[in-house]
């Protein structure tokens, strides 16, 4: 369910690196947490987005969450299936509706973040 | 599962859009348990609803209930309640979960009557059986004719041989009933109407959905459209005000507030930009700060986004064009004929 190759936030981010740049989604607990989705709003090509920080917002019928970043970076890309498509989110958290892709500038700082076994351990403990 | 009140209660089961359509186009059940129950036995147990309440309780025949306002010398709300009328000297108050207590104390506070005051909501548990379907899956279940009982009427009987309280009543918009059960026959009963709803796609349907529902049908939810700074005429709920009754708790503020004019009334909106205007949010008039939201989701049924308000009285017209601060942006939006929906009878 969660990939090994992921790293993941406390706050359900996910980000998989490759190189120095960095695709970021919210997890399939995230997305069950948040039900339906409705709206996904997402930076532009070039904001600067900092390790915990907003990048967006994710909106269910129920409520508007913050999104927060899982490093500092620059964003390359926009994942633009999700602005006619957002009900992908819920159905395709961790591929096809990934949210942004960044260029990292601090890659040290994907060490902060949880393993997929950590993650699941503590979604567990969160239930 | 979210804390609610000190309950934990399921927000959806298969998701909040699937629920609520289940329950418009079939039928759903829903746990509501946590929902208080006061009762109020005596001699004068009728002349003490009477007089907390704003709806007019001597009209109530027995098997009869109705939605009233518990109102605070003020004419703000105390709560939103029902009241059943089950005997002369008996009479049952479904009640909001978070103020069961406080609902308690205030009635207890203003008993002059000969009529004692129960806390009894550890006695019920409640379900909801909501939509075009939930007569034909409760009559499988019980002996009881529910076409006999009319809209807001209820009856004592069985279903599955448990007492019930099962009334004609709802809060969803959707016909459909709720029922009154022995705590200890909860989850069985939520069994077997899953089981009798089976043949009907019955679902599960949490407060999610029963949100989306009732704000579709502009039904006020406590906290929300209505809380002790808001009477019932600002609210749209004059129908439940009888003033001709005679004297209730509350009654002496809501005249004066009739005749001085109100200065803010709840107004329905719908989206025109992008976006959700949600509770809390402020509402703009030609960029100057006019009123807030109160409740606002995405419509299932209608495919928009919709919403309730306060505006000032003179403001408050449909077609009126309005803006709602979402997350610092003014996105535009426009005042409707409420309620959203309305079931076809």
């Amino acid at each position: 369910m969660y990939p090994e190759n992921f790293r993941y936030t406390k706050e359900h981010e996910w980000i998989h690196v490759e190189g120095d740049t960095g695709t970021i989604g919210i997890t399939d607990h995230a997305q069950e947490e948040l039900g339906d989705i409705v709206y996904v709003d997402l930076p532009k090509p070039g904001t600067h987005i900092e390790q915990g920080k907003s990048l967006g917002s994710v909106e269910s019928v129920k409520a508007v969450s913050d999104v927060y970043s899982p490093v500092s970076g620059e964003v390359l890309e926009a994942n633009a299936l999700l602005a006619d498509s957002p009900e992908k989110l819920n159905e395709d958290p961790h591929a096809a509706a990934w949210l942004v892709k960044v260029k990292l500038r601090a890659p040290a700082e994907v060490e902060n973040l949880m393993t997929a076994a950590d993650y699941q351990t503590y979604i567990g403990a969160e239930k | 599962m979210v804390d609610f009140g000190g309950w934990d209660m399921p927000v959806q089961y298969s998701g909040i859009i699937d629920e609520h359509n289940t329950v418009r186009n079939a039928v759903g059940l829903f746990d509501v348990s946590h929902m208080g129950e006061l009762e109020i036995r005596g001699p004068e147990a009728g002349k003490l609803a009477d007089f907390v309440t704003t709806n007019n309780v001597a009209k109530l025949k027995i098997g009869q209930a109705h939605y009233s306002g518990l109102l605070y010398e003020h004419g703000g709300f105390v709560d939103d309640i029902l009241v059943h009328k089950v005997a002369d000297d008996h009479y049952f108050l479904c009640v909001n979960a978070s103020n069961q207590d406080k609902d308690f104390e205030h009635i207890r506070s203003l008993n002059r009557f000969d009529a004692e005051v129960e806390n009894n909501g550890d006695k019920y548990a409640q379900l909801a059986i909501q939509g075009p379907k939930a007569r034909a899956t409760l009559q499988k279940l019980t002996p009881v004719d529910l076409a006999a009982i009319k809209y807001y009427w209820f009856t004592d009987g069985e279903v599955s041989g448990t007492p019930a309280r099962i009334a004609h009543t709802g809060y969803t918009g959707e016909d459909g009933f709720e029922i009154y059960v022995p705590p200890s026959e909860a989850a069985r009963m939520w069994n077997l109407v899953l089981e009798a709803g089976a043949e009907f796609g019955i679902k599960p349907a949490g407060l999610g959905a029963r949100n989306t529902l009732r704000l579709e049908a502009k039904m006020a939810l406590y906290g929300h459209e209505i809380d002790a700074s808001i009477s019932p005429l600002e609210a749209g709920l004059d129908w439940i005000v009888k003033f001709d009754k005679g004297e209730f708790v509350g009654r002496a503020a809501l005249l004066k507030q009739k005749e001085s004019g109100l200065t803010r009334q709840l107004v329905g909106f719908e989206m025109r930009g992008r976006g959700i205007g949600r509770d809390g949010y402020e509402v703009y008039l030609n960029g100057t700060p006019a009123g807030w939201v109160t409740s606002g989701s995405p419509s299932p049924t209608l495919g928009k986004n919709i919403g309730l308000c306060y505006l000032p009285t003179a403001q408050a017209q449909t077609g009126k064009a309005i803006q709602i601060m979402i997350r610092n942006q003014p996105v535009d939006a426009v005042t409707v004929e409420t309620p959203f929906y309305k079931r076809a009878k």
